[in-house]
């Protein structure tokens, strides 16, 4: 028997490649991709659903296409890419209830996986070194991202008890990073000098593209119910991936790096959030004994290395851009 | 003195004080030096005292000798390009022996170590674990820096290293004192100097709070003092290091040295029950002279959001001067290590069974300081 998958989000990068890659599994059946604009890039053979998660009509599309697994993919961390806060936040947790409605109602539903982030943690300076996936933040997040990604894992939570037959995994990914990301983490790297919070080294943890794709897979095809964290081997501080990067980086106090980073969103230079700042002046690393235990996954990069395919990636694009410039001009 | 005769030798001084002649230390030059010398035209010839050529300073100086020098070819050495340079050989030997003077004598290989670790420092390939711990920064820099403080300026005298677990995690348990918490960084030192192993200090969530502190914190090994830290710390098998004063013990008048504070709400020990390891009480006497805390300045403290703002005889009074903490003598000595593998993970939970060994610790270190202050024969030596 093969399954059928209903991967929200598609119109993303990750979500889509994720849905490419998951229609090429043969333990999968059938792939459907929704989301409110379809998707940019190629995607195989998914069949994409132009659907609003915001309304009841996801319910439809669950009933009709007979899915037992829903893989969640569209919470957004900023506003840039849907256009103003609101419009976001509607998007991540109206659509999150509405897809949990939809996917409560279903007979056929046995399994839903939640790609959620450790943003959930939050940063600060009373932060335990390893958060486990029992912790919750040392502070609820007030605003923006972190906070909506602590309502939506609530709203699972509330789900995984009034449907104990579904199996729900919620994964709580590290800053996911590779040649093909954009996310606001590899925006900042992208920046030529990368500006720092004075006196403040933060440790981070990073998750590979592909990695976030194997679990995302292994969690739809085989994952036993349960929150975990999803991260590479090992830390790098703040200063020490900047130098690996081999790019300037200038330091200046929080608030500056607050306004610069403000800056740069109005200007659409980079997507640099608001909970960002938080990170890098305090930084996260999350425990990942559980993922080894009971999800039974393994990175395949550590921290470092997916850093380093990152900062390769990141050399050969603007080598390539530097041939395009000499080439023209 | 001029021509005086010193143990029957004849002292001639060299050089002629500016006046013309051959320097034979006559006062009066001899008649063809005197004919050398600009002649005065004119008005008066000097007087018999007088040495001629110093009062005829100003107008000979402009006038003949001037001509009669440019006149005379200058005197050159011989090979004067400097293409040749020095040769290549030369300067070989001399960096050789400019090294073997400052890297001693496996030169070679010290400096390649040192450019090693400086390129690894400026490309970032170097690692931390989990809570930040740079190794190889706080072995070859903090620790470096601070070993001579540790030897000459406090002359740290250690008993009792015998009872810090040559491996596996352990607890080591301390008074806290000082008005800075210099007493840590000195025992972190000390344990690495005598046992080879790290000491993890868990600090105060002001550490982590304060900008650069924060750092120097988490790449010497720190981390926060929660039970999360502490509890995965220990099980790691890692050696802990606790003030369970915190900023009561370091913040206490100079009046008050020597008497420990409250021991917290016992969270130290109930890490150390639930992980089941040793508990290894140290008691450290001298850190409390080295700022004598007389005042404290609590409403700016408030304002800061800082515990206290120390005034101590010589700070803020001399200034930065009296940063330069006093060089008491320091002893330490650590304890009978107390096992907690007896008692079972889940009594961690008894409130009286952690209170009492809390109690046991704090007496323990209180009775071991009253100890060493008994027989240290002075405070600065």
């Amino acid at each position: 028997m093969g399954r059928v998958v209903l991967v929200t989000g598609v119109s993303r990068d990750i979500g889509r490649r994720f849905a490419r890659a998951a229609a090429t599994d043969p333990s999968i059946d059938r792939v459907i991709g929704v989301d409110v604009v379809p998707p940019h890039g190629d995607i195989g053979d998914v069949s994409f659903v132009r659907a609003d998660i915001r309304n009841p009509v996801i319910g439809k599309v669950l009933a009709k296409e007979d899915v037992d697994t829903v893989v969640h993919m569209s919470v957004i961390a900023t506003p840039g890419s849907a256009g103003g806060r609101g419009t976001m936040k509607e998007l991540n947790v109206i659509g999150t209830m509405q897809l949990l409605a939809a996917c409560q109602k279903s007979p056929t539903v046995e399994r839903l996986v939640v790609k959620s982030t450790t943003t959930v943690y939050g940063a600060g300076p009373r932060d335990p070194a390893m958060f486990t996936e029992d912790m919750g933040p040392k502070r609820l997040p007030s605003s923006g991202y972190a906070k909506d990604v602590y309502e939506v894992e609530g709203y699972v939570r509330g789900f995984a008890r009034r449907r104990p037959d579904v199996a729900v995994t919620m994964l709580r990914a590290a800053n996911v990073i590779g040649p093909h990301v954009v996310s606001p983490i590899t925006g900042y790297f992208r920046l030529p000098v990368v500006p720092r919070v004075l006196g403040y080294d933060p440790r981070l943890q990073f998750l590979h593209e592909d990695d976030l794709m194997a679990v995302l897979r292994h969690a739809a095809v085989s994952g036993p119910p349960g929150t975990f964290n999803v991260a590479g081997d090992g830390v790098l501080v703040l200063s020490q991936a900047i130098r690996r990067l081999g790019k300037p980086s200038v330091a200046m106090p929080a608030l500056a790096v607050g306004r610069l980073g403000a800056t740069l969103r109005q200007a659409r230079v980079s997507d640099f959030s608001p909970e960002q700042l938080g990170f890098l002046t305090y930084g996260r690393g999350v425990d990942t004994t559980r993922m080894r235990a009971q999800l039974g996954f393994e990175p395949a990069y550590t921290t470092a290395e997916a850093f380093e395919d990152f900062c390769r990636a990141l050399a050969r694009s603007g080598a390539e851009r530097d041939l395009v410039e000499a080439g023209h001009g | 003195m001029a021509d005086g005769a010193v143990d029957g030798a004849t002292v001639i001084p060299i050089g002629t004080g500016g006046r013309p002649g051959r320097g034979t230390g006559r006062a009066r030059p001899s008649a063809s030096s005197r004919n050398l010398a600009a002649r005065k035209t004119g008005a008066g010839k000097p007087g018999p005292g007088e040495a001629g050529p110093s009062t005829a300073g100003p107008s000979a100086e402009g006038g003949q000798p001037a001509p009669a020098a440019a006149a005379r070819p200058p005197v050159r050495t011989e090979e004067l390009d400097p293409a040749t340079g020095v040769p290549v050989g030369e300067w070989l030997v001399a960096l050789q022996a400019a090294a073997l003077e400052v890297f001693g004598a496996d030169w070679e290989r010290r400096l390649a170590e040192q450019l090693a670790f400086w390129r690894r420092r400026l490309e970032g390939d170097y690692t931390v674990d989990e809570y930040g711990f740079d190794q190889e920064l706080t072995e070859r820099f903090f620790m470096t820096a601070l070993r001579p403080i540790a030897e000459k300026w406090f002359r740290i005298e250690v008993r009792g290293i015998d009872n810090i677990p040559a491996d596996g995690g352990a607890l080591i348990v301390s008074n806290h004192s000082g008005t800075v918490p210099i007493d840590s960084v000195m025992t972190m030192l000390t344990v690495h100097d005598r046992t080879g192993r790290f000491l993890r200090p868990l600090g105060a969530d002001l550490v982590f709070r304060l900008p650069v502190v924060s750092t120097m914190a988490r790449r010497s090994g720190a981390t926060l003092a929660c039970t999360e830290d502490a509890e995965r710390m220990l099980s790691g098998g890692e050696l802990v290091g606790v003030w369970p004063e915190g900023f009561k013990g370091i913040g206490k008048p100079f009046s008050e040295r020597y008497k420990l504070q409250r021991f917290g709400r016992g969270g130290f020990v109930s890490a150390a029950l639930r992980t089941g390891v040793p508990i290894v009480p140290l008691s450290v006497v001298g850190a409390e002279e080295i700022y004598p805390l007389v005042g404290n300045l609590p409403s700016l403290a408030r304002l800061l959001g800082v515990p206290y703002i120390p005034i101590t005889p010589f700070f803020p009074l001399l200034g930065p001067l009296g940063l330069v903490p006093l060089p008491s003598k320091w002893l330490m000595e650590f304890g009978e290590p107390i096992r907690t593998d007896a008692y079972d993970a889940s009594e961690a939970e008894d409130p009286m069974l952690v209170f009492n060994v809390t109690d046991q610790v704090r007496e323990t270190i209180q009775q071991t300081l009253f100890d060493l202050l008994r027989r240290r024969e002075g405070v600065f030596r």
